[in-house]
């Protein structure tokens, strides 16, 4: 009965999230305004530049995570196929010889793969998220370990001299990691929101019954979903390799966790069926201002993961505040 | 104890919720409580309990006027609420969730369970269980939960105990023993407030009813000098009269023929036909296979063997997709659970079975709000518009909700499972006549429902299942509403 007055209006594609998303914004513009009043250096263009492109690895990340939350699923398993998909290009290119496309092709690929294996253990053999990704996350870590032997592949530039250019590379003032990060969340905000699949993932995270009793096929969903998280890992390991110029087997240890903070502070639900892509993108972007701002400040590493932790729990507590 | 209620209002925001009620409940009296679904009930429950506070007005207990600030206030005061869903932990034991949250402690502040499982015990009797009190929620059936919350009122000593649709889920037996529990208590002394859309309990119960429509109080009837027809007049304001109704003969065609279902431990030998037009009822007991039944034709639950022929053509339907392409829709048992996303608007309910129909490359908003103002209007649907949020929306306008979003997909033949539990008086009038609506135009309708009446009322044929059997389908009206009861009991050879 007195349901019906808390009217609160809402469509999953647009009004509600819009003062979610100021307040994201306004948080992200007030921690550059406190790190440009500490040090200048903070708001030049090279910098805001180099932002963008530290948070573009983390944040392609959390795109592919957005999705699986959305679905109400967790993927531990990304820093660990960021690894092998960077593992995969670098050798071919270094070790093979292989045309930089394609070898960046076949890298695609196997991140799709590697999601699919993932979304199969959780729709078919029906395992718990949780568990289905920490085994695949052991495992693909594991593989990687054993083709590298445990060393590094370096100098990938000399090889592809494309690898080089996707790092330093420009068009007008905007490098090509940050073209790529905002890109792909044009794409992906049409996907959730203007397709037939998007309103599937979000009634699947909803609530997954009531979806599949209205003739979606919950299982696709979910394995297209973990597929779309190992695809989008898969281009960070692009960035990756590009940024760093190798890749090391322990490369993207911890990556789920920097992914999910951004997802968690974007607004996104752990529980699934709500939450938008934008909040990750800004939230990715609150990290990456974060990281870069206490590093300007000379502030030890030790100390960052603590102030670190505390913008997640403010971002947290005000989002929660909002929906009361 | 006597509570007296007056001039109680109560308004959040901008809305009057309730505008002046009196209720007056008597020592040892069950008293029942009247009103479509949004009449206020709910509210003057909490503001009875502490949940909200009133606005204006007086609450008084045996004559003291007396504020309620809020729950345990309220407990102290010897008011339970027992509520409609129940709030039980499936995991924990009866003494546990018995003791929830004022659990009993001995020296050294460890669990005294000794003193626990006494107490328990000695209420389990009183209330005429024979049950162990360290048995697992999860294990009783659902009426057994439904005491074990009215046992752990006993234990706080409550002097009124509110009831809010305790029977929603019970079956006839366990109704039955719930009914001489709450006789024995009010002998006792206890007083009852009682909340139910069910007429015949209303009558069979209560001393006194009082009517709330619009958040306003209608007035209080003494139940013996009052009838169904009258009572119906105050909670709508208009005279009700067939309720149900039966239009128009189906057609000899037949349109689906299910032979030979079976799915071990829930029902086997289940054949039955269905004409274009129909509406074949499906009665029986509680879980004697019947939402089973509908759910393997639906191809959301998989079948040991059987056959099903749509429009004379063998089908294979293995999910739900299936279902939907050759025509079938089903509209759920639990629409919170199964039949709607909450958090989703109106009108992405509605169009979630049909979004293939609205899209090119991108899904047409525009369109999708075209279909869904369309349903609203066509069920008449009360809600601010196409954007609220289905959580929102009371039960009846949530069940309109699962109806028109099947109705959206143009289905030959719509199984109905409990199409009106929990749904005011209102709203299944309407629902009947979208029922027969669809009925005229050619759509094969399946009735499953628990309340005899409307099985009847609207069925051209009815089909009675016992023990995981159909033990017979009925096809000559009027039915006989004894031997479709004596039959979903006893089964087919009762019929001698």
């Amino acid at each position: 009965m007195d349901k019906s007055i808390k009217i609160k209006k809402g469509n999953l594609a647009n009004k509600k999230g819009y003062i979610e998303r100021f307040g994201l914004a306004a948080l992200l513009l007030g921690l550059s305004g406190f790190f440009t009043m500490l040090n200048s250096n903070f708001i030049t263009l090279y910098n805001i530049q180099n932002i963008f492109k530290q948070s573009a690895i983390n944040g392609l990340i959390a795109y592919g995570m957005t999705f699986v939350i959305l679905l109400g699923c967790i993927d531990l398993s990304v820093g660990s196929i960021l690894a092998l998909v960077g593992y995969l290009v670098g050798n071919l290119i270094v070790l093979f010889q292989i045309p930089v496309g394609i070898a960046i092709i076949m890298g695609l690929m196997l991140g799709i793969i590697l999601g699919i294996i993932n979304g199969c253990l959780v729709a078919k053999v029906k395992l718990q998220p949780f568990i289905a990704t920490l085994i695949t996350m052991t495992v693909y870590r594991g593989i990687t370990l054993i083709i590298s032997n445990g060393l590094p592949v370096r100098n990938l530039d000399k090889a592809s001299p494309f690898i080089g250019l996707l790092n330093k590379g420009k068009v007008g003032i905007f490098p090509i990691s940050m073209i790529i990060f905002v890109g792909v969340l044009g794409i992906l905000w049409v996907l959730l929101h203007k397709t037939v699949f998007g309103r599937h993932l979000y009634a699947t995270g909803g609530n997954e019954e009531a979806a599949r009793l209205s003739t979606i096929q919950t299982s696709k969903i979910k394995i297209k979903g973990y597929a779309i998280s190992g695809f989008l890992s898969a281009v960070a390991a692009i960035l990756y390799i590009s940024r760093y110029n190798s890749i090391y087997p322990n490369a993207g240890q911890g990556a789920e966790l920097d992914a999910i903070a951004a997802v968690v502070i974007g607004g996104t639900s752990m529980s699934g069926g709500k939450g938008l892509i934008t909040g990750t993108f800004i939230g990715a972007l609150i990290i990456g201002v974060l990281n870069n701002g206490l590093n300007l400040l000379g502030i030890s590493s030790f100390y960052q993961e603590v102030i670190k932790g505390l913008v997640i729990l403010l971002a947290v507590v005000a989002d929660k505040r909002k929906k009361i | 104890m006597k509570v007296e209620v007056k001039g109680i209002k109560k308004s959040f925001g901008k809305v009057n919720v309730l505008k002046g009620v009196d209720l007056t409940i008597d020592n040892a009296q069950i008293h029942a409580l009247m009103g479509e679904n949004g009449a206020g009930k709910s509210t003057l429950i909490k503001v009875l309990t502490g949940v909200h506070q009133k606005d204006s007005g007086s609450v008084s207990i045996d004559g003291i006027k007396i504020d309620i600030k809020n729950i345990k206030e309220g407990q102290e005061l010897g008011i339970a609420y027992v509520h409609q869903e129940l709030n039980v932990i499936k995991e924990l034991s009866i003494i546990d969730n018995i003791f929830l949250g004022r659990e009993l402690r001995g020296t050294k502040g460890m669990l005294d369970i000794k003193a626990m499982y006494d107490k328990t015990l000695r209420v389990l009797k009183q209330l005429n269980l024979e049950i162990d009190p360290k048995t697992a929620m999860k294990n009783l059936s659902v009426g057994s939960q439904q005491m074990i919350e009215i046992a752990k009122a006993l234990l706080q000593d409550a002097k009124l105990i509110i009831l809010d649709e305790p029977t929603a889920a019970l079956t006839n037996k366990e109704i039955d023993i719930l009914f001489s529990i709450i006789r024995k208590l009010q002998k006792n002394g206890v007083s009852f407030l009682y909340v139910s859309h069910r007429m015949n309990e209303i009558f069979e119960l209560s001393q006194k009813i009082t009517v709330l429509r619009d958040g306003k109080y209608i007035g209080t009837e003494i139940t013996k000098d009052i009838n169904e027809d009258r009572l119906v007049e105050m909670m709508t304001g208009k005279t009700v009269d067939n309720l149900f109704e039966n239009k128009g003969t189906p057609s000899k065609e037949k349109i689906l023929e299910v032979s030979n279902f079976k799915k071990s431990g829930q029902f086997e030998d289940v054949s039955f036909d269905l004409y274009k037009g129909e509406v074949l009822g499906f009665s029986g007991l509680m879980g004697s296979g019947r939402s089973e039944i509908m759910h393997c034709l639906f191809g959301s639950e998989k079948l040991d063997s059987g056959r099903i022929k749509i429009e004379g053509k063998d089908t294979k339907i293995e999910k739900p997709l299936d279902a939907y392409k050759n025509g079938i829709a089903f509209v759920t048992e639990d629409r919170k659970e199964q039949g709607l996303i909450l958090n989703f608007s109106i009108s992405d309910n509605i169009i979630l079975p049909s979004l293939k129909k609205v899209k090119n490359l991108f899904v047409d908003d525009k369109k999708i709000k075209e279909i869904s103002r369309k349903q609203i209007k066509k069920l008449k649907v009360r809600c601010t518009d196409d954007n609220q949020l289905v959580k929102n929306l009371s039960g009846g306008n949530q069940q309109k909700i699962v109806l028109s979003k099947w109705i959206e997909t143009n289905p030959k033949i719509l199984i109905l499972d409990e199409p009106t539990r929990g749904v005011d008086i209102g709203a299944k009038k309407e629902i009947y006549d979208i029922i027969n609506k669809l009925k005229e135009d050619g759509v094969s309708i399946i009735l499953v429902s628990s309340e005899l009446s409307e099985v009847v009322g609207l069925s051209d044929r009815v089909a009675v299942m016992h023990n995981k059997k159909l033990a017979k389908i009925f096809d000559t009206k009027p039915f006989n509403q004894d031997k479709i009861l004596k039959t979903a009991f006893l089964g087919e050879d009762y019929i001698g």
